[in-house]
């Protein structure tokens, strides 16, 4: 089996009003899979009917070839968004119960959380109650309960807000480490920087349906629009500018460099080849610079959602 | 997986150590108490004050009858005008001074007589004080018209009448009040329960939203079962918390009455007292074992087997409402507005209880509320002491319970969808629109 979880055609409304319309995706076992999306597109009642919150109208959910059912909410680890704790109850106490419901046995959970809290270094938040922890300390808490029970497919809901860069990277860390153990994550948010960084495969959600998905690096190449960041150093950089404006379709760039060169973003038609263009750059002048202008996540995002 | 248990638990134990909780276990009964040994203190000191009262009776038909009690003394005066009489009664700061002019015609001493005192004299003082002019003066009237007081005396004839149901059973007016004091007893033990821990169910439904845990807990359990534990959870605590009130209320009272010397008994307002003069009648005299033949007279086993059945189902009713709201809102300022409809039947059923049930338990608005499921708990539980139909307690149970199930099933798709709603303060309306979803 390769996908450990398939999402086939669900549809949810709520009332009048469509959350969800014939989605599907596919999250390969042991990846990284990025649920992403602009603010009340559909991603959060995906992940609640992941997690069996919400029974989805139509369509059909597989976890590990089987159809989703009771039993399997122990193979689910879920950070939500909206999360947090029970205030007046102490950590040790809450962690313990909340690790029960997953089904771990009292002794199973003491133990595995004794492993974590040494891990974190905060067994000795143990008798505290969480009114008296900051709001970074019971994220970590969350964390913690989140991943204890080993479940096959984690799914982190902004994982890393309320956390300072420090502890964003040890959670990022433990994320990945997590995943070279076997675990699939599927990871929400709105920072593209962090799913550039960690996802293998992505999915877009806009307006209920699903626009785009695949491996990142597919889409990346997909999305790739045949430019070329150039920099030149010439003796007349108008009038090679102008010769170059005539041959190619160019726009200014900015990047930073040691002279002062001409700048441009010089966009290929299909049938041009860049190794052409960078001999014809060479006999117009000395090139310093030359990359392929990959799209980031972050402008397929909004490329994607503007177009729809 | 089934972690009712383990819900339950928690919320048991959350419940039963939260501090205020404790505080409130504890020091209430203690208030109460101390409350209640006030109050008998207080109401004991002005009973004990002795009050002087001064006579002058000019008519001279009634200075005989003005005995010393315990509570009043009487100085009668003589041969003094009435204006020094009462400078006399000033002076010695008596109580006040009772004047009965001279009488010619018995039929108008009403106008005659006069009580005179610097602040106004207490409501038992005064009708003590008519009450003994007046038997006395009746008799002086029937003794000038002739009448032979001993033979009215001897002629006199009580009855005391037994009552008894057309099946043979008998009762009395003893039952009456022991099947009256159960009956609303048991409903308004219901009543309040409800109205406590209903309250504590929706505020703990209401925290697990604020708090922002609900989703992480309903992502391993479902949502009914997460109410239903919180529901029994929360009435363990309560169960718990009454029992100890009984027994801590139960051994104050007897560590204060033995300690102080007050006998709560003796709280008497001037109703109580005359109601005691009453029982003190040979006749009516309330006895223990009297009491006691009411209460195995009552139709015991159907009282605990109903009660235990009312109690539950009407409890479970009513608070998986409580949880609904809490789920329908964010936080207790709106709770309001759906709490009057479900306060309202519960209202309504504890009025007909104290004021139909005790007139007439068997009439036509008792026993149709006695079947209505919002009231029929409270109304059935007060009527149940006075014998009702095994026929229509069942009826009346499988109502209750179909309801209960009916309530249950739409409080659960409320609470399933409100507990992940958040913001704005949901309508009837959006609420009817949440069940379909």
């Amino acid at each position: 089996m390769k996908n450990l979880l398939e999402v086939n055609q669900v549809s949810k409304n709520f009332g009048a009003f469509k959350a969800l319309n014939q989605v599907s995706i596919s999250v390969p076992k042991g990846s990284i899979f990025g649920l992403l999306g602009p603010n009340g597109a559909g991603k959060t009642t995906l992940i609640r009917i992941i997690n069996q919150i919400t029974m989805p109208d139509e369509g059909t959910v597989h976890l590990d070839g089987e159809l989703l059912r009771d039993t399997h909410i122990k193979d689910i680890g879920y950070l939500p968004e909206e999360r947090g704790l029970y205030k007046s109850m102490k950590v040790g106490e809450q962690a313990l119960y909340l690790a029960q419901l997953k089904g771990l046995t009292h002794s199973e959970a003491k133990t595995r959380l004794k492993y974590w809290f040494d891990r974190f270094d905060i067994s000795d938040w143990w008798n505290k109650k969480i009114q008296e922890l900051s709001k970074g300390m019971a994220q970590k808490i969350q964390f913690v309960v989140t991943v204890l029970h080993q479940p096959k497919l984690l799914i982190f809901d902004e994982p890393f807000s309320g956390f300072d860069p420090i502890n964003a990277n040890i959670i990022k860390d433990e994320i990945l480490r997590l995943r070279e153990e076997g675990a699939t994550v599927i990871f929400s948010t709105h920072r593209m920087e962090s799913v550039e960084e960690l996802c293998d495969d992505i999915a877009l959600i806009h307006k209920s349906n699903k626009i785009l998905a695949g491996k990142l690096i597919d889409v990346k190449r997909k999305y790739k629009a045949n430019t070329y960041e150039v920099g030149i150093r010439a003796t007349n950089k108008e009038l090679l500018q102008t010769e170059l404006s005539q041959k190619f379709d160019i726009s200014q760039a900015s990047f930073k460099t040691l002279e002062d060169e001409l700048k441009l973003n010089i966009k290929l038609s299909d049938s041009e080849k860049p190794n052409d263009l960078l001999s014809y750059l060479g006999s117009r002048g000395e090139v310093s610079h030359f990359v392929e202008l990959i799209p980031s996540v972050n402008d397929i995002f909004i490329q994607t959602v503007k177009n729809h | 997986m089934n972690h009712l248990p383990l819900i339950i638990k928690r919320e048991y134990l959350t419940k039963v150590k939260n501090k205020s909780f404790i505080v409130m276990t504890i020091l209430s009964p203690m208030i109460m108490i101390a409350l209640i040994a006030v109050v008998a203190y207080l109401s004991q000191l002005n009973n004990d004050k002795v009050r002087n009262i001064s006579v002058l009776d000019e008519s001279g038909l009634v200075q005989d009858i003005f005995k010393d009690s315990e509570k009043i003394k009487y100085d009668v005066l003589k041969g003094i005008s009435l204006e020094n009489a009462m400078l006399l009664s000033i002076k010695s700061e008596t109580y006040g001074l009772l004047h009965i002019a001279k009488i010619e015609d018995l039929n108008t001493v009403s106008n005659h007589v006069k009580f005179y005192s610097e602040e106004s004299p207490s409501i038992t003082v005064i009708s003590d004080l008519e009450d003994q002019l007046e038997s006395k003066l009746t008799n002086i009237n029937l003794q000038n018209n002739g009448v032979d007081l001993g033979l009215i005396e001897s002629s006199k004839i009580k009855v005391n009448m037994i009552q008894e149901s057309f099946e043979g059973e008998e009762t009395s007016k003893i039952d009456s009040i022991v099947k009256l004091i159960f009956g609303g007893a048991a409903g308004y033990l219901l009543f309040m329960f409800i109205i406590i821990y209903g309250n504590m169910i929706m505020r703990s439904v209401i925290e697990e939203k604020t708090s922002r845990i609900i989703e992480v807990i309903i992502s391993s359990v479902k949502p009914v079962q997460l109410m239903l534990g919180k529901i029994i959870g929360t009435s363990l605590a309560g169960i718990t918390q009454f029992v100890i009130w009984l027994v801590l209320g139960g051994l104050l009272m007897l560590i204060v009455s033995s300690v102080l010397g007050i006998d709560f008994a003796q709280m008497q307002s001037p109703q109580q007292e005359m109601m005691k003069q009453a029982m003190e009648n040979p006749e009516m005299s309330m006895k223990v074992q009297d009491i006691m033949m009411a209460f195995f007279n009552m139709p015991l086993t159907n009282l605990v087997v109903a009660f235990i059945l009312f109690f539950i189902s009407g409890y479970l009713l009513y608070s998986s409402l409580y949880a609904a709201i809490g789920a329908a809102v964010d936080n207790e300022t709106d709770t309001q507005q759906f709490l009057l409809p479900i306060l309202m039947p519960l209202i309504l059923a504890v009025y007909i209880g104290i004021f139909t049930v005790i007139e007439d338990p068997h009439g036509t608005v008792s026993t149709v509320f006695s079947f209505i499921p919002l009231t029929s708990p409270v109304v059935m539980l007060m009527r149940i002491p006075f014998g009702v139909p095994i026929w229509q307690q069942i009826v009346s149970l499988l109502f209750l319970v179909g309801t209960f199930m009916g309530t249950v099933w739409f409080a659960a798709k409320i609470y399933r969808v409100g507990i992940l709603m958040y913001g704005k303060k949901p309508s009837y309306k959006e609420l009817i629109k949440w069940i379909k979803y």
